[in-house]
């Protein structure tokens, strides 16, 4: 251990500890920028000085590590006036729109401005001009707001290794952005968000949707529905002010209500169908020796990182499109004949932890029903707007079920929120039908939790199942090359674009850090514990969704509605 | 002066790259040596060679990108037969940076970082060269110093390089 004084107290670290680290340990906070634990670890922006008896300058705490006898000051007037001094320097060059910035009350620079006590910012120097990004259907960039903490740079390089951006040029003139101020919808970027969720301020953020979806609830021609993916119930109660973890599945329903959609459904159904589909598709694969291991299709950024990063794997993807899709195609053509409603006058709402749904959405194949099968998709940030917007107290609201039929679900739809829960949920299923037995024990615990590649062997039948889940691009990289190297056994691959998967989705509440991830995710189980149903194959919903409708999985209008096909892209095109 | 490979086809030039990327490839750590390289080769970075030199390396063109851009001797527009790198350190900036500037601006009607039409002269201004004591200097071609420039004696300097 490493002995150090830190604000006159004594503590002892593992060598190796930052002082920043060190100092949490003896309640002292230091105000960071760029600093993400294990993300982003690059003493960039000088927020964190401390002062070390005997050294020249101020130290950056996130980058230094302790050393034995060190004596650190964390707080004397003159480490506040020079941490001070770096804050106004980086606001002046900031534009100070907070009152128009969607990170308004939800931004790192402010945060600091506020606890700093600046008044007024002393500098008028030049100002950095660069335009915005607003190609992507799914995040703008402003690098105006840009504080240049490159954060954004090392999920997407080091979390994600989809790397879409980078630091151009230097000093006053840096930009973040892709390389030769390529677009981001003209390149390899897979719309996943996650810069927008670790961007300390409004530079990276969702594409506000939202004034779409008020307009289409104030037309009285329109019959608006909505459907909420798993993940948004364990995470809007964070966008309005809940501890992370809260559930606020009831509240959500009833608050839609209040807003005045006709129709309140779940993603969670059509997760569900997801899972006739898909396990039927791999039941067949494995009979008929088709392309094995077969992956996962619901995360719409998973999916754009294969078909750049690994176009000749397109074919070990799951045809199915995502639950969203699913739903999107069901609503204007099953729900719209059963209820005698014209497909065009239905706009369906999607509120999604995602902003790749954003870009998923507007793929020109998601019109199976001869229109844009989903209208517009909301993050649950978008959601928590709409909800404070409109002065729903969502707290207080009373709980309130979902619409019949396409509101119906059961605990294995609602896990698809978290990492590993396709997976379970499959193996629910696909276990009671090959097998014809009732499963025992239905928590598959070897699929749950968040690191980064899961294993496991799950026996059904005669057949030793071999699975493997990843979340993190990252991490899907790793299994994806030992496809490559035919170094793969596996039958079946469940791949989550996001760390923790959806539940950290980029359209996540922001913060979104590990240890929220987790606590939605033991939401997300506590939910499905409550479930009535926890098969997917027992929804009655779905059962009669064959039986009136699709007759069966895998069938001819499965394929024309459910299914799909991807388009191999590859880089720097 | 370097072999200027910018008029060559586009096979043989991608020929030529493959060379200079083959003893690095699959090695992101050759990234400046082969982009160094590869300047010497074609004169300057254009996207396309810095695609190949990324997929040769195992980088992304962003890594390629931003190691472009950070560093002043890569350049991303063609360069001239001969580099005139005007010296902004502090002694030349107080005897005169902008005087020089201006007369190079006048004569060869080009800002700094841009090339003349015929590919005689690129322009750019650079940090202290160290060389105080002439001052206002300047550097033609990364060796020859020409220092206590006035605006009449820059001409003659100049015809010096055709």
């Amino acid at each position: 251990m490493i002995n150090l004084t830190i604000d006159n107290q004594q503590v002892a670290v593992e060598p190796g500890t930052s002082i920043l680290e060190a100092a949490q340990k003896v309640g002292a906070r230091i105000p960071t920028l760029c600093y993400l634990k294990d993300i982003n670890v690059i003493g960039a922006c000088r927020i964190c000085l401390v002062e070390v008896q005997g050294a020249k300058t101020f130290i950056p705490s996130c980058v230094a590590p302790v050393a034995e006898g060190m004596v650190v000051r964390t707080n004397t007037p003159a480490v506040l006036k020079a941490r001070k001094l770096v804050l106004e320097l980086i606001l002046s060059d900031h534009p100070m729109e907070c009152l128009t910035c969607l990170r308004n009350q939800n931004c790192e620079l402010q945060d600091l401005a506020k606890e700093f006590g600046i008044t007024e910012v002393r500098f008028d120097g030049a100002k950095t001009e660069y335009p915005a990004d607003d190609s992507s259907p799914a995040i703008v960039r402003d690098p105006r707001k840009c504080v240049l903490c490159r954060r954004c740079i090392s999920v997407c390089t080091n979390v994600q290794t989809v790397q879409a951006l980078c630091a151009v040029n230097r000093g006053f003139d840096t930009l973040i952005s892709p390389a030769f101020n390529e677009k981001l919808a003209d390149m390899e970027c897979v719309q996943c968000g996650q810069c927008s969720l670790v961007c300390p301020t409004g530079a990276i953020v969702e594409r506000d949707d939202t004034a779409k979806v008020w307009a289409a609830l104030a037309d009285p021609k329109k019959h608006v529905v909505v459907q909420t993916a798993p993940a948004t119930r364990v995470q809007l109660g964070e966008a309005l002010g809940a501890e992370p973890g809260s559930i606020f599945t009831g509240q959500m329903v009833a608050g839609l209500r209040r807003l005045g959609f006709d129709k309140v459904f779940d993603t969670d159904f059509t997760a569900d169908l997801t899972i006739l589909e898909e396990g039927n598709e791999l039941l067949q694969r494995v009979t008929n020796g088709g392309t094995l291991p077969m992956i996962t299709s619901c995360s719409p950024g998973w999916i754009k990182f294969c078909e750049h990063f690994y176009p000749d794997l397109l074919n070990h993807l799951s045809t199915c499109k995502s639950p969203q899709q699913m739903f999107g195609s069901l609503v204007k053509t099953y729900y719209a004949e059963k209820e005698g409603i014209d497909p065009e006058d239905i706009y369906c709402v999607s509120i999604m932890p995602c902003t790749a749904k954003k870009y998923e959405c507007q793929r020109p194949e998601m019109n199976s029903s001869g229109y844009q099968d989903v209208d517009v998709v909301l993050t649950t940030r978008e959601l928590g707007r709409m909800f404070i917007q409109a002065g729903l107290d969502a707290a207080n609201l009373p709980e309130e079920e979902y619409d019949a039929p396409l509101g119906i679900s059961t605990g294995a739809g609602e896990i698809f929120g978290a990492s590993g829960g396709v997976m379970e949920a499959a193996l629910r299923t696909v276990y009671e039908v090959v097998t014809g037995e009732t499963l025992e024990n239905i928590d598959f615990e070897v699929c749950r939790g968040i690191s980064g590649v899961k294993e496991a062997t799950v026996q059904v039948g005669d057949l030793p199942v071999k699975v493997a889940i990843t979340n993190g691009l990252g991490n899907a990289r790793k299994v994806l090359d030992k496809i490559r190297a035919g170094e793969a056994d596996y039958h079946f691959i469940e791949v989550m674009c996001c760390p923790g998967g959806c539940i950290g989705g980029g359209g996540s509440p922001i913060p979104t850090d590990i240890d929220i991830r987790l606590k939605r995710i033991d939401a997300t189980y506590t939910e499905d514990e409550r479930m009535a149903l926890r098969k997917s194959h027992e929804n009655p919903a779905v059962k009669a969704l064959y039986e009136e409708f699709l007759e069966k999985p895998l069938g001819h209008k499965s394929h024309e509605l459910l299914h799909t096909k991807y388009t191999p892209r590859g880089v720097n095109k | 002066m370097v072999t200027c490979a910018c008029n060559a086809s586009n096979d043989e030039l991608t020929k030529q790259l493959d060379r200079i990327i083959d003893p690095y490839r699959g090695n992101p750590g050759g990234l400046i040596q082969v982009l160094t390289k590869a300047q010497n080769l074609v004169g300057y970075l254009p996207r396309r060679v810095q695609v190949q030199i990324a997929e040769g390396l195992g980088v992304s063109l962003q890594e390629v990108y931003g190691v472009v851009t950070f560093y002043a001797f890569f350049s991303l527009i063609p360069r001239g037969r001969h580099k005139i790198s005007v010296c902004a350190g502090t002694a030349c900036y107080v005897k005169g940076t902008k005087m020089v500037t201006k007369t190079l601006k006048d004569l060869l009607d080009l800002k700094p970082g841009q090339t003349t039409p015929d590919s005689r002269f690129t322009l750019e201004i650079v940090r202290c060269i160290g060389a105080c004591g002439l001052a206002p200097a300047m550097i033609i071609d990364g060796k020859d110093v020409h220092g206590r420039l006035e605006p009449e004696l820059i001409p003659a300097v100049l015809e010096q390089y055709a």
